[in-house]
């Protein structure tokens, strides 16, 4: 299941199952992210960090192959260098996860659910198309207030219906 | 010297510890947060006139020699724009710390403000100095980090919305930053920018060009290049006014930056670059007819920000020597320009209670100071002469006119852009400062930290926004100079040979 491929000086294996691994992480990720519930994105985030970190991982070559001196000769030692990137990077994205949980968090005791809401000017274009209800020049305040209405209960039914 | 160049990073962090042991202790905060950033100014200062003087100015962390270890780099550009940038945070932070006692009282410590605003400012001055493409992912998570918690204090609906889209966005865009590394890494087997320059050129051209774009749209989300640009408007205006000013005038130009950097040092071209036109001209007209139909004041600003970052970006694409010089002396305008104006906006906010456009009016008589205030940066910022935006607008269309027929075209664009700006701007006028007088609104959120409707500004804050509005004003005196200046660093980016050697030493070569 590995091939060989040469970049540049010195030939790099990639075991494909670890870049599969990646690419399945990286297409979860992104799948939650587009989601609109804060957890939903947390966990996008979360799983997106891992596959980031493995891929930087693999930049230091194939797995078992620890760089301890002493162990084995330099020669068959993985590069160490990518993994103190992903060890300050899984300590950057851990912290914001956290971060991340204490907003969602702050999101549920003010507005009682976690979900992202629309944008108010998005919802006014939005409206600009309907025929129904046409947009008064002058009247910004008053329908960004209404517009704020329309998002509660848009995210009201969202909630009854999942 | 080498000592000089860790101080602008440390100094801000050991100030942040300071105050959060002095969480307590208001009157310490703020004279620890002041006398910082003010050192930090004399230092970027210093580090200036040095690296003009000698060439670009080197640290090797830790004692290994780049490119193992972590080099610190300040060359023309860099210290520019460190020094601009510290004035600017300086100038905001005496803001912040006068509104704070205006609504407040001088007693009260706050155990987030100071710190946070210290991180951010040592994440920047990281951003600037760093020659590592890693440690430059590490000080944008550090500057983010600390805009994080900044966007997100004393939280309301409103602001925890707009949080959660600056947050994920940043977070996804961080996450695409590392990404690049890894694959850049896996490729070259380097992060040093300098080491990395060498090698890159040696890939296929298709790899290259995806590593390329790759950090195009990493830096692209964070300076906010239409169509990547659709959560700024919606997050800016949500901060609280000092704050907004403070990531209106640094966040996108740190990123805009880091373009700037990585694609002359690493993609080097020959000739203007077609792709990152296109996007300029999306960017300034995207951005310009948005402020047009905006009623909300501070979201008018964040759209004129967007329109102003594609007329950097038209400097960059045009990828000469000029037009990057333009492309730095518009970056260090539009940092004092952009960051005055939120400024300018939080007092009219203070004053008339609503960031509503058509409920204010009547603000040149009330208030003639601040009608000042506003007139000088939004003149500045629409590009008339004598202000420092034309100097900076009329760097970037000689570039233009001299590169070729297509940037020719984009050069009209400009001028357009520009005329748009000012038309918005002159829309704010009329509905702001002209017209019938309105009683202020009283405030409708007791909650949240933003107190409006109240002529209760404290004079310091008119100062401090005075100050910035000096800043730009010197900008546009010492256009000859600063021109100059701009040149010889627009030719050390398009020509890196003197920054690859004193980061590498005799290696640059290879």
């Amino acid at each position: 299941m590995t091939m060989t491929m040469t970049v540049t000086m010195n030939p790099v294996t990639i075991n494909v199952v670890m870049a599969l691994t990646v690419g399945v992480l990286y297409a979860v990720g992104f799948t939650l992210l587009l989601s609109r519930s804060l957890m939903r994105v947390l966990i996008g985030v979360v799983v997106l960090g891992h596959g980031t970190n493995l891929l930087l991982q693999l930049a230091g070559g194939p797995p078992a192959r620890p760089p301890i001196v002493g162990t084995a000769p330099p020669e068959s030692f993985a590069d160490p260098l990518p993994q103190a990137l992903a060890l300050t990077a899984i300590v950057i994205t851990f912290a914001l996860t956290t971060f991340l949980l204490a907003l969602g968090y702050r999101a549920f005791v003010l507005v009682g659910h976690d979900e992202v809401q629309d944008d108010v000017e998005d919802r006014r274009i939005a409206r600009q198309k309907v025929p129904s209800a046409p947009l008064e020049a002058g009247d910004g305040e008053e329908d960004v207030e209404g517009a704020d209405d329309e998002v509660e209960a848009a995210a009201a039914r969202g909630r009854d219906g999942s | 010297m080498t000592t000089v160049l860790t101080l602008p990073v440390l100094l801000p962090m050991l100030g942040a510890a300071v105050t959060v042991l002095g969480s307590r202790r208001a009157a310490l905060q703020r004279v620890v947060g002041v006398v910082v950033l003010s050192v930090v100014a004399v230092l970027a200062g210093v580090l200036l006139v040095v690296a003009d003087e000698r060439g670009p100015i080197v640290t090797q962390l830790g004692g290994w020699a780049a490119p193992v270890g972590i080099a610190l780099v300040a060359d023309r550009l860099s210290a520019l724009l460190l020094l601009v940038s510290t004035l600017v945070t300086l100038a905001v932070l005496v803001y912040a710390i006068d509104q704070r006692i205006a609504d407040y009282g001088r007693g009260t410590a706050s155990t987030t403000f100071h710190p946070m605003y210290l991180m951010l400012c040592a994440g920047v001055s990281l951003a600037y100095l760093t020659g590592d493409l890693f440690t430059l992912f590490v000080a944008f998570e550090l500057m983010l980090t600390a805009s994080y918690v900044l966007i997100t204090r004393r939280t309301n609906a409103s602001r925890i919305r707009a949080g959660m889209t600056y947050v994920t966005v940043s977070l996804l865009s961080s996450l695409l930053f590392l990404t690049a590394i890894a694959l850049i890494y896996a490729a070259t087997g380097t992060v040093n920018l300098a080491d990395l320059a060498g090698r890159i050129g040696t890939l296929p051209s298709g790899l290259r060009s995806v590593l390329g774009l790759m950090l195009l749209v990493v830096f692209g989300i964070k300076a906010a290049i239409v169509p990547l640009h659709f959560w700024l408007p919606d997050s800016y205006p949500n901060a609280p006014g000092p704050v907004a000013a403070l990531f209106a005038g640094l966040l996108t130009k740190v990123s805009f930056y880091a373009l700037l950097r990585t694609q002359t040092l690493l993609f080097t071209r020959d000739e203007p670059w077609t792709l990152l036109l296109v996007l300029a001209v999306a960017t300034m007209l995207v951005g310009a007819l948005g402020a047009l139909v905006q009623n909300d004041l501070n979201r008018l600003l964040s759209f004129l920000l967007v329109s102003h970052i594609g007329f950097m970006l038209f400097g960059l694409a045009v990828f000469d020597a000029a037009g990057v010089a333009g492309a730095a002396l518009y970056a260090a305008h539009h940092i004092t320009v952009l960051a005055t104006l939120f400024l300018v906006s939080g007092l009219i906010t203070r004053r008339t209670g609503t960031v509503a456009l058509d409920r204010m009016g009547g603000l040149a008589r009330s208030a003639p100071w601040l009608a000042v205030l506003f007139a000088i940066p939004a003149l500045t910022l629409a590009g008339m002469p004598p202000t420092a935006g034309f100097v900076a607008k009329l760097a970037l269309l000689e570039a233009g006119a001299a590169a070729g027929v297509d940037t020719r075209i984009v050069a009209g664009v400009v001028i357009m852009a520009s005329l748009l700006t000012l038309y918005a701007l002159v829309r704010v006028w009329v509905r702001v400062f002209w017209g019938k007088p309105c009683a202020p609104l009283p405030d409708e959120d007791d909650a949240d930290e933003v107190v409006v409707g109240t002529a209760r500004s404290s004079v310091p804050m008119y100062v401090a926004t005075g100050l910035l509005v000096a800043v730009s004003l010197a900008i546009a005196v010492f256009a000859g100079p600063l021109t100059a200046l701009t040149a010889r660093a627009g030719a050390d980016l398009v020509d890196p040979v003197s920054y690859r050697t004193a980061v590498l030493g005799g290696r640059a070569s290879r």
